[in-house]
């Protein structure tokens, strides 16, 4: 039950995309949302589209899967939209006379509000895909280790780059981990007759608390014996050490680095020849 | 209560790439009164095995008319039919005691009485009166051999682990369930501990619960304390069997990764130097045969 949770979580297979350089991966997404931003129009997006379209197919991540994140955040897409439809009436320079299809007191439907709030939909869903595609084809581990090299330059205002990575890696593997935990005391509380599931609101929460101690106290046990661990290993920080695994820039990542660059050039031509959403 | 299990499969996180068998038609039937084992090695799928019999994980109703799961999974235990959705769980829970591995870690009450009484609260048709939940909890510490007026107020974390494990153990039999279902017993203790832990369960089996069915990888445990058992390997059934039949098929066990129990190890010794000794693998019974046999010779 818990373990249903799939916004954000790897996918384990083996392809193209999963081998990509992480770093090339994050700078791809933040790219790609600077990139959703820009398309001033259909044809912008639909590039956009395209090109997430043919990650997705290369990625070997079955469409149900990715489609299983973007009904993660439905409702905030339903209300970008609603509130757009009768919020939105057109901007004056593209929509001189905007159409008004429906007006009750404030609320009035124009074309261009329907146009408008369609564009947002799919920037968002678009938005939200790649970024879990991000995380469908990267392991936590890969993707911190990323992160850490990225923000590399930082250390030079003696930011604590090594230790923040540090702790996002031991939060993301431990994630998992206290999720089975969770599972295994429900399981031994059930049996003992709790009724986890059922009841009023302060009879849920009360059913909480044979739950959540176990937990916190296997929590802490386990930080105490990682921090033991660790030691025993004479850990001292990032200064010394090197990486297991080397991240290289290979010719995979040289294509989607074109890819990448060929979308943004394309976005931003198409922004400057057509302009507004048509 | 009657346990019977027929075709009985179970996967984990099914239709993903983390999908897990860990069940493959098991076919179990255990009688009541047992002192029941199951063995096998990590992974074998006893745990997952053992959690259906209260309902923990259940057999998914809509899926069984799915031609992949045979329509013909029988899993039932007494009068409950846990292929049934309509089956009353609260009851089957409250029948069926299920004691999980470490289970000193499900502990989480402020004294050892309530974390002993919340079972017994939870079952309770009503809420019950004060002398009667002080009786049962007062019954169950003392069934685990805990001195009651010594540990009733104590945090339970305040325990050695031994004690943690018997307050948890009576945390469970409090309601005096039908069958006890104890998942690894004695992990994690010393032989001392294991000792205690083992006559401890055969005295609730005595006293208290029809049905004792203990989950193991200690051939010795089992061998020792089991009425029957059955060994699990990658998710079916290899041989149900009694402990001295069982021990037969010393060299399959070897192959399914077990080890055999110590009085198979030396009556094996023995006959590689050419002494033929047939015991029922019970230590005492070793002895007795091989002092009856010197006995002979001199
Ligand atoms: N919660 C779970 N999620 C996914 N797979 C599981 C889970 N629990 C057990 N498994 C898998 O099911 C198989 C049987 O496990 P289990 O019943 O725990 O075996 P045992 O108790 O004999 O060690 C194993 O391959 C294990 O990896
Ligand atoms: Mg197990």
């Amino acid at each position: 039950m818990l373990k249903d949770v799939s916004f954000g979580q790897y996918y384990p297979v083996d392809s193209f995309v999963h081998r990509l350089d992480p770093r090339l991966k994050i700078v791809f997404l933040i790219a790609y949302i600077v990139a959703l931003f820009v398309a001033s129009n259909f044809y912008g997006l639909a590039v956009c589209a395209a090109v997430l379209l043919f990650a997705i197919i290369c990625s070997h991540v079955p469409f149900g899967k990715v489609f299983r994140a973007v009904k993660g955040v439905l409702f905030l897409v339903i209300f970008t939209a609603v509130l757009n439809i009768f919020f939105y009436n057109g901007d004056a320079v593209y929509w001189n006379a905007p159409a008004v299809l429906w007006e009750w007191h404030f609320l009035r439907v124009t074309q261009a509000g329907i146009v408008f709030s369609v564009f947002l939909v799919i920037r968002l869903v678009l938005l939200v895909t790649c970024s879990s595609m991000l995380t469908y084809t990267t392991t936590p581990v890969s993707l911190t280790d990323g992160i850490e090299s990225l923000l590399t330059p930082l250390k030079w205002i003696r930011f604590p780059v090594h230790e923040l990575a540090l702790i996002m890696s031991i939060a993301l593997r431990f994630i998992p981990i206290l999720m089975d935990e969770t599972e295994r005391i429900m399981n031994a509380q059930k049996a003992r007759g709790a009724m986890l599931d059922s009841g009023g609101l302060g009879k849920r929460i009360k059913a909480v608390i044979p739950v959540i101690m176990p937990l916190l106290l296997s929590a802490l046990r386990r930080a105490d014996e990682l921090g033991d661990a660790m030691d025993a290993r004479c850990y001292m920080g990032g200064k010394t050490r090197t990486k297991y695994k080397k991240l290289t820039f290979t010719w995979r990542d040289l294509i989607v680095f074109l890819l990448l660059a060929a979308m943004i050039a394309g976005v931003v031509v198409l922004r400057i020849y057509l302009g507004a959403p048509l | 209560m009657r346990i019977q299990a027929e075709h009985l499969s179970y996967v984990y996180n099914e239709k993903s790439p983390f999908a897990a068998r860990a069940l493959n038609d098991v076919t179990l039937t255990v009688e009541e009164g047992e002192f029941f084992g199951i063995i096998g090695h990590t992974g074998s799928g006893k745990s997952t095995f053992i959690q259906h019999l209260n309902g923990l994980i259940r057999i998914p109703s809509s899926l069984k008319k799915r031609k992949k799961y045979k329509s013909d999974t029988v899993l039932r235990v007494g009068d409950f039919d846990l292929a049934s959705p309509k089956t009353d769980f609260r009851a089957l829970r409250r029948s069926v005691g299920m004691v999980f591995q470490y289970p000193e870690y499900q502990l989480f009450a402020e004294t050892v009485f309530d974390d002993v009484a919340f079972g017994y609260k939870n079952f309770a048709a009503e809420k019950p009166r004060k002398e009667e939940l002080e009786d049962a909890v007062r019954s169950a510490i003392e069934m685990v051999g805990l001195d009651y007026a010594a540990v009733n107020d104590l945090s339970p974390f305040d325990l050695s682990g031994g004690q943690k494990r018997r307050a948890a153990i009576a945390g469970v039999i409090v309601t005096k369930p039908e069958v006890l279902v104890l998942d690894e017993p004695a992990a994690g203790l010393d032989p001392l501990g294991k000792q205690e832990i083992m006559q401890l369960l055969h005295r609730i089996h005595r006293e208290w619960c029809k049905t004792v069915i203990i989950v193991s990888h200690d051939m010795d445990e089992i061998s020792e304390n089991c009425t029957r058992a059955a060994v699990f390997s990658e998710g079916t059934v290899k041989y149900v069997l009694p402990p001295a039949e069982l021990f037969v098929h010393t060299d399959e066990l070897r192959e399914l990764g077990l080890d055999i129990p110590l009085t198979a190890k030396i009556c094996e010794a023995l006959r590689r130097r050419g002494i033929e000794i047939s015991c029922d693998f019970t230590a005492d019974d070793l002895v007795r045969k091989l002092l009856a046999r010197r006995e002979g010779i001199c």
